[in-house]
């Protein structure tokens, strides 16, 4: 197990580094296209030239894109283009944001995805199974930006329970959370929950449930003891991959509820070609991706004693 | 029995009739069913697939799905009637009072839990002792199912142990409680003969301790003589004949139960004087049915206006084993079913030919890269595994040879080297003349590849369920340029159909629309295909149904007959082996152990391990006497094989050190009957048969 996740740290490390290179080739590959973005598009060549020179762009890409690693480990992110401020100062709040919403959302989706799977997925075909089955194809298959103008509608226009934006202008206020939390969950969750309650179903009927059950067991500990642990592994890949998702796909619902988050940075900085914003938002969605596939990986190692005892 | 005469009896099932409910309707799967188990009694049920026996276990535990149900009939278990029972009270009974073992023990047990775990939890359960003497418990049973290391097992995972043990564990589970009854259903069909023999040898020994009831569920009529007092034969649903086992097996009279005889090869049956009957027609589907007698259309002695009508109940027969011998049949009195399997037609052996196929110091080892750190450290990262190890012998034009040997034996990877789907290490296999052993199957022509052909274990998996069974034998004539033209092509796709004896109308039908049996003949059609000189069948008919194995199996010697077909037979069937084969190769973890023709093989000299492998056989005949040897331990890692004789960790006629340290030799008994074992052949032949068969014409005459 200790070998199997130095292995994978290592495994981990590597693609960053290419997946890295890529995305500064990409970026700063030419020079003169980063001087343009900085010095504007009214810059003579002669200034482009000048600027390249000055900044050391002039250099070999490899040299640069160390130096631009090592700047990364030192926490300079490089300075944003259009905020005129150094990179890291509004990353990491940003960032920060989207965690918090991620991480809220997170909690409350895998709960309750899980809970309706192994609902639906313990008894295939009932009445539960299917009003389940039914109800989460449904808020799944509707898109965010039409469910949260459809719950911004209820609940702050009809009912006026809860703010319209969550802008958080006066310091952090959680009422203003409900509604992102409420609009990517409903979204999210469908997708969790149809797949534990599959892979529930097909526990249920295997030779080991017999088993539990014709050994006398009760059927709570039956469900708990025996199908869950077993239903688990397969959703819990899918469970990982949805951390990646709402790191870098809650644009849409960050924007509909002038949230400030990670997502919103980032589709500002591609649209006005802010170079070192969309790098250090990069290195972080990949870095999350490559994370949360890694920890699933050894998680399904670890849950599956047929993997882990070989 | 006196002691417990005023006790109800354990199970007394009256008039059960189970059903499922299916898109087509309601299915009875079982009517009729009507069965006592008293204490301490082993009885057995016995039927083909299909026949509704581990429904009746599953009525027995009330675990009958969403779509099944017991429509009539009342189960009653210590005289109390469980369909009185509320759920709770059915929850107690289960595990505790009923157990069951089945079929599949890996699948059984819970893959995520240690073995540990699902053992204690049933005494937690159902006796609420804590978890200290949970697990005294379950140790205590793990040592009372001979299991070596009884604390390494509590904490393994199922996975990390061999068959043989996991259904040990299973039984440890079952008896945990004492059960008063223990249900099994086909407990050592998964299993090798010789983990078979220990198992079934456990039981019995367990269930006498315990004073538990059996019933017994199986296929297997040899299994059942040896581990039953009473059997009911089921057929498509109903008990078709009940009795002690001697009664059924001496009198059977039923013309299904002795069709079922007539399909197993029993010592005494002998390919070309004595063939094998196979019952005509297939069981039919439930819903299917034909009015009166469900055999009628399958029986030789069906009498319009008395078979095909109404209702047909249980008779009493009392023969003189058994007074309580019951029959389902209107006929039963005036026909002698033993005529159903006379067989007049006396075979004329086939005459062996020229060497065809010659196998010589034959080798193949797989590498195994070892990807831990620690091996790559010291440099043992790449290590060697002999799936086969000098392997030689040969096979001549027309004769049968069988491979035979447990799994892990050898020989299947020794099939893929012949077939190129696996190139040899080392050594030569000549098949008329070229040297194959090093050609893979890519380069092979197409007159190398149709001279060698192959059927396969399982016909469902390896007909293309997207093809027509037409289209998949027509595509081996057009690739091995057998025939260009494609109108004659179809012809020959009728011949084979013809050869197999399949009706033409199977040209255009999918797999899915055929049975086990017609997959497997289309399977020996594809393979015939090409006129092969020789083919290699691996266990052809294992996964086949008695009675439709001993049809597959007459055909394949029919058309063996007919083509000279050189046969090599990959079985670890002895019965059918003995039946079938002219000469017998033993292996064992990729060696040969012995090998000679058949009659050398089955008398002595024995090697020990053929020794083993003969007396752990069911033979479903009582009068045939087997001398029991139940070998200990499980099967070596081919990582890590003895060093000197592979089968030194496991023999009870181990000498000492020279086993361990020492590769046997060779000894040559007669022509061609060779042993490798260190025990003087003097030794060897001194032992008395395994199996002594009474001379059956002997015991008519006395009669």
């Amino acid at each position: 197990m200790v070998q199997l996740i130095i292995r994978r740290i290592g495994m981990m490390i590597l693609i960053m580094l290419v997946v890295a290179l890529l995305l500064f080739l990409i970026n700063e590959g030419d020079p003169r296209l980063i001087a343009r973005s900085i010095l504007g598009p009214y810059a003579q060549d002669q200034q482009l030239n000048a600027w390249v020179i000055e900044n050391g762009y002039d250099r070999s890409v490899i040299v640069r894109y160390f130096e631009w690693i090592g700047r990364i480990f030192s926490g300079d992110l490089g300075d944003s283009v259009i905020y005129k401020r150094p990179v890291s100062e509004i990353f990491w709040d940003r960032l920060g944001n989207t965690g918090i919403l991620a991480g809220v959302t997170f909690v409350i989706m895998v709960l309750i995805a899980l809970t309706l799977g192994v609902l639906a997925g313990m008894k295939e075909g009932s009445l539960q199974d299917r009003a389940i089955s039914v109800f989460s194809i449904i808020t799944t298959s509707i898109p965010e930006y039409a469910s949260a103008v459809f719950l911004v509608g209820i609940f702050v226009f009809w009912l006026g329970w809860l703010p319209g934006t969550s802008s958080m202008t006066s310091g952090f206020d959680p009422v203003q959370m409900i509604l992102p939390v409420l609009v990517l969950t409903l979204y999210g969750f469908g997708y969790i929950a149809r797949m534990t309650r599959a892979s529930m179903a097909e526990v249920m009927t295997t030779p080991y449930i017999r088993t539990a059950v014709l050994k006398g067991l009760p059927y709570r500990h039956i469900i708990l003891k025996h199908a869950l642990r077993n239903a688990l592994i397969a959703p819990f890949t899918v469970i990982m991959l949805q951390i990646n998702w709402l790191l870098s796909g809650v644009v849409v619902t960050e924007f509909a509820f002038g949230y400030k988050g990670f997502g919103a940075l980032l589709l500002e900085a591609a649209l006005r070609r802010d170079i070192f914003v969309i790098e250090a938002c990069g290195v972080a969605a990949v870095f999350v991706a490559v994370f949360t596939q890694t920890v699933g990986d050894l998680g399904y190692t670890y849950l599956n004693p047929r993997i882990r005892f070989k | 029995m006196s002691d417990h005469a005023s006790e109800p009896p354990v199970l007394e099932i009256t008039g059960l009739c189970l059903s499922y409910y299916t898109r087509a309707g309601e299915v009875p799967a079982v009517y009729d069913f009507d069965l006592t188990v008293a204490k301490g009694e082993s009885v057995g049920l016995v039927g083909e697939s299909g026949c509704g026996k581990s429904t009746v276990a599953n009525g027995v535990m009330r675990y009958m799905g969403h779509n099944g149900d017991i429509v009539g009939g009342t189960i009653k278990f210590k005289g109390r009637d469980m369909a009185e029972m509320s759920e709770e009270e059915i929850r107690r009974v289960r595990g505790k009072d009923i157990a069951m073992i089945y079929q599949e023990p890996m699948a059984s047990l819970n893959p995520s839990l240690t073995i540990g775990q699902q053992l204690m939890e049933v005494p937690i359960i159902h006796e609420g002792v804590n978890k200290a003497e949970a697990f005294q418990r379950a140790y205590d049973m793990l040592s009372a199912v001979h299991i070596p290391d009884p604390k390494r097992l509590m904490i393994s995972y199922p996975h990390q142990v061999s068959g043989g043990q996991q259904q040990r564990v299973v039984i440890a589970m079952a008896l945990l409680s004492r059960p008063a009854l223990l249900l099994l259903d086909e407990p050592t069909t998964a299993l090798d003969v010789t983990v078979e023999a220990g198992i079934v040898e456990l039981i019995a020994e367990l269930s006498r301790e315990t004073g538990s009831s059996l019933l017994y569920i199986s296929h297997n009529l040899g299994l059942m003589l040896e581990v039953c007092d009473r059997i009911c034969v089921m057929y498509s649903g109903e008990v078709v004949e009940e009795g002690t086992i001697d009664s059924i097996f001496s009198w059977p009279k039923h013309p299904y139960t002795q069709g079922l005889f007539g399909c197993i090869p029993l010592p005494h049956a002998d390919k070309n004087a004595r063939p094998l009957v196979s019952i005509k027609g297939q069981l039919p589907l439930p819903h299917e049915r034909p009015e009166g007698c469900n055999f009628g259309p399958r029986c030789g002695f069906f009498e319009q206006g008395q078979c095909d009508k109404g209702l047909i109940p249980m008779e009493g027969v009392h023969t003189d084993d058994d007074p309580a011998h019951r029959v389902r049949c209107r006929r039963w009195e005036g026909i002698d079913v033993t005529e159903a399997v006379r067989v007049d037609e006396v075979r004329e052996p086939i005459e062996v030919g020229e060497t065809v196929l010659e196998v010589a110091d034959m080798r193949k080892y797989y590498k195994v890269r070892d990807r831990s750190l620690a091996a790559l450290v010291s440099g043992g990262a790449v290590r060697e595994v002999k799936a086969n190890e000098s392997i030689s012998f040969r096979a001549g034009e027309g004769e049968t040879v069988a491979i035979v040997g447990e799994s892990g034996c050898g020989k299947s990877t020794f099939a893929k080297v012949l077939m190129g789907l696996e190139t040899a290490t080392d050594g030569e296999v000549t098949l008329d003349g070229t040297d194959l052993g090093g050609i893979p199957v890519n380069k092979r022509t197409a007159a190398q590849l149709s001279s060698l052909q192959m059927v396969f274990q399982n016909p469902n998996d390896t007909l293309n369920p997207s093809h027509s069974v037409g289209y998949q034998i027509g595509r081996v004539i057009k690739r091995f340029g057998i025939e260009r033209d494609s109108v004659k092509r179809k012809d020959r796709v009728y011949e084979l159909l013809d050869t197999v004896k399949l009706p033409r109308a199977f040209m255009t039908r999918k797999p899915r629309q055929l049975s086990g049996g017609q997959k497997q003949r289309v399977g020996i059609a594809r393979a015939f295909a090409g006129n092969p000189k020789t083919v290699i069948a691996d266990e052809p008919i294992s996964a086949l149904d008695v009675s439709v194995a001993a049809a597959v199996t007459e055909l394949l010697m029919d058309i063996q007959r007919e083509h000279r077909t050189t046969l090599l037979f990959i079985s670890h069937d002895l019965s059918a082996v003995r039946y079938l084969s002219d000469r017998v190769v033993v292996m064992y973890l990729g060696q040969i152990m012995e090998r000679g023709s058949t009659g050398q093989i089955f008398a002595p000299p024995y090697h020990p391990y053929t020794e083993a492998l003969l007396s752990a056989v069911p033979i479903a005949d009582p009068e045939v006497e087997r001398r029991r040897i139940v070998l200990e331990g499980s099967l070596p890692s081919p990582l890590d094989p003895p060093k000197g004789c592979p089968f030194s960790t496991r023999c009870p006629r181990k000498l000492g050190e020279i086993c361990d340290n020492e590769a046997p030799p060779l000894q040559t008994n007669a022509d061609r009957h060779v042993i490798a074992c260190h025990i003087p052949l003097e030794e060897l032949r001194e032992v008395e048969p395994v199996i002594s068969i009474p001379d059956r014409d002997e015991l008519h005459a006395a009669q």
